[in-house]
């Protein structure tokens, strides 16, 4: 009950940091226009190849989903190590509030506006020819739910362990980067060679990747939580 | 129980050998080697001590912020190590280098922190209210912290730390940076809180803070309380007056010809002037008069004054506290 009232306040409070400020909420919303536009044209041929199956948008645009949920989350950490620096961590840290809460208000933050930032590029994408049924879009968005959630989390941990934007950055960078290209993000990895497609999870079934994504999230979840708890020296 | 009954015979804070040491890439450092520690509730203790001596080691292992290495501490009531939540409950914090977050109002803060730690929303609101009236914030409770005064955001933190109303306080140098009548105006409102039975551990640098405002003093440096007891306990100590001298830039050979005399107890050169500690000042004069004139040098200035909590702590950190504050 503490967790889900504390989870609620510390929601509030970055949200409507956020809603404040909301210059970071459309600056991640104008790259998957970019791409839905500058990109999206320059794909249509290419989606003639096997490999892809079917249009290009309705390939292209989970793609540019779990873009969104990769790149919208994995950057949170730096707005943590700015609360750090602030001393508002430790003064939550001071008060008897659940520790797990303070981490999950952040992500609430970072997931709902990840959830915002999607609903829109789908609305967008449909007169581009995205043919979708309701419960594909189910099952993605819980499927973006999980990743931004593991991603979010995985910032925020890192960021705890390091406290600094300036090794942050790199680190990030470097787990960032086999993320994405495993995800299929780019292109898809029915195209790769079979040890990617293997290691990249391809060819398996939508249970399997949601169980995957989601007991990827537990992890990073309770190893962020167990960060705002521990010491902070 | 009214806080007459309670002070004196119930401990808020009770340390043994608490310790905390940190690995750095140049091996261990000790910042905090074994303190004994007693508060009794209703009190104000100060914390002195030079730069680096562990005050803030010592406050965030006393708030859970930091493990301790070794040690044990009763805080509030609780034992720190098996029951922190408990602790946390109880008490409040108001850290050296402040809480605010530029980006938010301090009005919602204050709310927000009283939410944490339990209040329902309109008692929230009513306190922080109450709060931003007390500490003289109201004109700027609905701005940004970013666009505060630095008293206006020491205040904020202050308000932070205590909105809950602890039964203990912790304030690491709350008055740093202050001008002068900010810092009166600090000291009433933490007067005021004992007043209401609150107990409150406040670090400081300032002499004049920790002779007007608290009722107990310890010492700490290099990570050891070297010396504990009140103001007028600890001058005593050092028994006897201090005579300054001015010879410009004859010090050396003045404290050469002073040192070894037996009415002088303690000689120390202190920028361009002689400090000498002495059984009684009067007497003393003449004699330095005497010597100083015999051994040709010029005096220019002579005071005698009691001593200050400077010259206890001068005597036992072997620096002055008003080189560090300046
Ligand atoms: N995280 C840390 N890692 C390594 N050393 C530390 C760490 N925190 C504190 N220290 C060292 O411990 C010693 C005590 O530091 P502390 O901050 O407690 O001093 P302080 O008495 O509060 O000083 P000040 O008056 O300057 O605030 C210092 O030598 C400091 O460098
Ligand atoms: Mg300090």
């Amino acid at each position: 009950m503490r967790v889900l009232r504390d989870t609620l306040l510390v929601f509030q409070r970055s949200m409507g940091q956020t809603l404040r400020n909301p210059v970071w909420v459309v600056v991640g919303l104008m790259q998957p226009i970019y791409y839905l536009f500058l990109f999206g044209p320059v794909l249509k041929p290419v989606a003639q190849l096997q490999g892809f199956g079917g249009s290009a948008y309705n390939v292209f645009v989970p793609a540019l989903l779990v873009q969104m949920a990769l790149f919208g989350c994995v950057f949170v950490g730096f707005g943590l190590i700015a609360e750090l620096r602030y001393g508002v961590i430790e003064r939550m840290r001071v008060t008897p509030m659940s520790r797990l809460s303070m981490l999950l208000g952040r992500a609430g933050r970072d997931i709902a506006v990840l959830l915002f930032q999607s609903t829109m590029l789908v609305l967008m994408s449909i007169p581009f020819g995205l043919h979708i049924t309701l419960s594909s879009i189910l099952i993605i968005f819980a499927l973006l739910l999980l990743i931004g959630l593991g991603m979010a989390c995985l910032s925020y941990g890192l960021a705890l362990l390091l406290r600094s934007e300036d090794a942050l950055a790199p680190l990030l960078n470097a787990v960032f980067l086999p993320i994405m290209l495993l995800s299929g993000m780019l292109l898809p990895l029915s195209l790769a060679p079979g040890w990617l497609r293997a290691i990249g999870l391809a060819g398996s079934t939508v249970v399997v990747g949601i169980a995957v994504a989601a007991g990827l999230a537990a992890l990073t979840i309770s190893w962020a939580a167990r960060s705002f708890g521990r010491s902070v020296a | 129980m009214s806080i007459t009954t309670l002070r004196g015979d119930t401990p808020v804070i009770e340390t043994h050998g608490l310790r905390r040491s940190f690995r750095t890439r140049r091996g261990e450092v000790e910042a905090v080697a074994g303190i004994d520690l007693r508060v009794d509730a209703g009190e104000i203790v100060g914390f002195l001590g030079p730069n680096g001596a562990g005050k803030t080691t010592t406050l965030r292992m006393l708030t859970t912020l930091l493990e301790p290495s070794g040690g044990e501490a009763t805080v509030a009531g609780c034992d720190l190590l098996r029951e922190p939540r408990r602790v946390r409950e109880r008490i409040g914090y108001v850290a050296q280098g402040g809480a605010t977050d530029p980006t938010v109002t301090g009005r919602r803060e204050l709310v927000l922190q009283a939410r944490l730690y339990g209040m329902d929303r309109a008692t929230a609101a009513a306190r922080a209210a109450e709060v931003l009236a007390a500490l003289d914030l109201e004109a700027c409770a609905d701005r940004k912290g970013g666009t505060y005064s630095g008293g206006q955001r020491r205040r904020l933190d202050l308000g932070l730390g205590l909105v809950h109303k602890p039964q203990l306080l912790f304030l690491d140098e709350p008055t740093t940076g202050l001008d002068p009548q900010s810092r009166a105006h600090l000291w009433e409102e933490i007067r005021g809180l004992r007043e209401q039975g609150t107990t409150v551990f406040i670090t400081t640098h300032y002499l004049d803070e920790a002779d007007a405002l608290c009722d107990r003093l310890a010492i700490i440096d290099h990570g050891r309380i070297v010396a504990e007891g009140t103001a007028e306990e600890l001058k005593r100590e050092i028994a006897g007056d201090v005579v300054t001298v001015g010879v410009g830039n004859h010090c050396a050979e003045a404290l050469r010809l002073l040192e070894h005399q037996p009415f002088v107890r303690e000689a120390s050169i202190d920028e361009g002037t002689v400090r000498l500690y002495v059984e009684r000042g009067e007497a003393a004069m003449p004699q330095i008069l005497r010597l100083l004139d015999g051994g040709g040098i010029t005096l220019q200035t002579i005071s005698l004054a009691r001593p200050t909590l400077d010259d206890v702590f001068l005597r036992q950190t072997g620096r002055s506290l008003r080189d560090e504050a300046a």
